[in-house]
């Protein structure tokens, strides 16, 4: 016990001392959340918009009118041409153009057919389906408004609800993430890099000599780091709950429960690349590729999984932050119990166990 | 000096085709200076590593402190220290605090760690330093610390492997009044180096040549054999016979 204790004692050292490291540690999770949540998100606000209104009506007033009431647009009203449509498109000067035909109340009442011209800078073609669907859904608002009971024999009018994030707000979406690839850089890097150092600096050797089991060695350098994650994934929710305003349906203790064995999952890795890389470089080299690439590209959380290359999606499986993210949504985001995640629960735990006792094989007691 | 510490038979490491150890047999005996010299590639380092259970002996037979190599390992590991060619301090802890650590890892109680600190502090005069980082020592102070980590929970045999490498003459001595001042408490030195100097300190000196042990008596033995007046000579006359080097 004497022994473990001087052993997590030093290994605490090792990681306050080295206040660089400790900064990035701590600040990495913030400025993601920070970026993440605020900065780079997917919905638009004050979309510059040009509305041409050739009719100048009570339709197309009223219309434009909710339009600018929106925080999604910017409404610019001009009397352009098609060709000085085209031009403020290509100087980047709007992003929409909405086009009133003349008489378009008259068509609307008496015709009862009207329409309206909407033009899109599809060069960016999310953002032009976003903006788009935005214009849609106000003019479907209006119609609704103009005849709310007399609507016409035999319409199918979708309605659409967004589940868990009506407002497609990008934060709910960020933040499990962020959490999956914070967790899981923090304790792959730091772990397999604090192992590396030890073989780098020669002071593995004299641990070898040591009669210290290597069992110990390996349980004393992932402890500070496991710590080290609780620690983040707390700051991690407290700023996703109050700066973010995505809130925890589910249980706090399932959350930190599944979170927990994801950073097992990961100390266990960064432990099976300790064991196959030779310089702190390496290791880190190893980390980034292995862990940060596959986190961010495979796990679903920025780009869907059902729409991969078969192979991508085969690939994905062996991602750990693939199943964490599909966990940490249902109960994080849906409020969803154990009942809804044991399958996934299951599978980190299989990768947990699997590359602890690849990693346990392979950390040599003897060196060759 | 009779009682034997180290004891190998035919014990031989190879690594594929070669071999890099071959057939040593030699006693070490308590409280004696056992000098382990050679020329780089000789296997010395590899020698020593297959009596620290650093390594597995391909074949042969070597206890150490009375454990056989290759089945009480872990016995072996509980009377050995070790100190590396690389420096094997952690530099981001204090002087304290590396003593502390290799203590508790030795299984030393809180009281002996404390009466071992202030004693180590007072016999290598650090009492200014003990508390600062081990990265702002000068290097000899830094080997001379090391070794005395090394032995800090009074082991049986300590292996030195290439002590006192760049370090000063100056410091060399030191150090070597370290290892005198260990060997008088009754603890058996193994020490390779390259210094052949230093080779003059020890009671015993092996000089291997291409993996086999081709000499071994105590230097004035030694001098004796070879005819020559001094260390430099006998290696000369025997490290020229070497086929391979590095």
């Amino acid at each position: 016990m004497k022994q473990f204790f001087s052993f997590i004692k030093k290994e605490f050292a090792h990681v306050f001392r080295d206040r660089k490291t400790l900064v990035m540690l701590f600040g990495f999770p913030i400025v993601q959340i920070v970026l993440f949540g605020f900065a780079l998100t997917n919905e638009i606000k004050n979309a510059n918009i040009i509305v041409v209104d050739n009719a100048k009506d009570q339709a197309s007033l009223q219309l434009i009118d909710k339009m600018e009431g929106t925080k999604f647009f910017h409404v610019q009203k001009t009397l352009l041409t098609p060709s000085q449509i085209d031009a403020a498109f290509k100087e980047g000067k709007a992003k929409l153009a909405v086009v009133f035909p003349a008489n378009f109340y008259n068509d609307l009442l008496h015709l009862n057919k009207a329409s309206i011209q909407v033009i899109a800078d599809a060069s960016d073609p999310n953002t032009a389906v976003t903006l788009t669907n935005y214009v849609t859904s106000i003019v479907n608002d209006y119609q609704a408004q103009l005849s709310p009971t007399a609507s016409m024999p035999y319409t199918i009018v979708p309605e659409v609800r967004m589940l868990y994030n009506p407002d497609l707000k990008g934060a709910p979406n960020f933040v499990p993430g962020v959490m999956a690839m914070v967790l899981l850089l923090v304790c792959v890097m730091m772990t397999s890099v604090s192992i590396v150092r030890e073989k780098e600096m020669g002071t593995m050797e004299i641990l070898l000599v040591s009669p210290v089991k290597p069992l110990l060695v390996i349980i004393a350098k992932a402890l500070p780091y496991l710590a080290l994650s609780i620690v983040n994934l707390a700051v991690i929710l407290v700023l996703s709950v109050y700066a973010l305003d995505v809130p925890i349906k589910g249980s706090i203790l399932l959350l930190v429960a599944e979170s927990i064995l994801l950073i097992i999952t990961a100390l266990a890795l960064g432990l099976l690349i300790s064991t196959i890389t030779s310089s702190q470089q390496s290791a880190m080299f190893a980390s980034m590729l292995g862990m940060m690439l596959p986190t961010m590209l495979l796990s679903g959380y920025l780009f869907p999984i059902e729409n991969m290359p078969v192979v991508l999606q085969v690939i994905s499986n062996i991602v750990p932050a693939r199943w964490y993210y599909v966990i940490v949504k249902a109960v994080m985001l849906k409020g969803l119990g154990f009942g809804a995640v044991w399958k996934e629960t299951l599978i980190l735990t299989g990768m947990a166990v699997g590359f602890t006792a690849l990693s346990l094989r392979n950390f040599k007691i003897r060196l060759e | 000096m009779n009682e034997t510490v180290i004891k190998t038979n035919k014990l031989t490491k190879r690594f594929g085709d070669f071999v890099a150890v071959d057939e040593i047999s030699f006693e070490v005996y308590k409280g004696e200076i056992f000098g382990f010299l050679g020329a780089n590639g000789a296997g010395k380092t590899t020698a020593m590593r297959l009596l620290c259970g650093l390594s597995i002996p391909t074949s042969g037979e070597a206890t150490v402190a009375g454990f056989d190599v290759f089945k009480q390992p872990e016995e072996i590991k509980k009377n050995i220290g070790y100190m590396s060619q690389k420096f094997s301090l952690y530099e981001d802890l204090s002087v304290k605090e590396n003593i502390e650590f290799y203590g508790g890892i030795y299984g030393l109680s809180t009281k002996e760690i404390k009466a071992k600190s202030t004693e180590l502090i007072d016999t290598l005069g650090l009492h200014n330093e003990a508390d600062k980082l081990v990265s702002s020592l000068p290097l000899g102070w830094k080997q001379k610390l090391s070794f005395s980590v090394a032995v800090v929970h009074t082991p049986k045999i300590v292996f030195l492997d290439e002590p006192t490498g760049g370090v000063d003459p100056s410091m060399r001595r030191q150090f070597w009044d370290l290892i005198y001042n260990a060997a008088d408490r009754g603890i058996t030195i193994f020490v390779t180096t390259h210094y052949l100097d230093e080779a003059e300190y020890c009671n015993r000196v092996s000089i291997m040549v291409d993996g086999k042990i081709e000499a071994l008596d105590s230097p004035a033995g030694l001098r004796k054999t070879y005819e020559a007046t001094n260390m430099d000579e006998v290696f000369y006359k025997l490290a020229r016979k070497a086929k391979r080097s590095e």
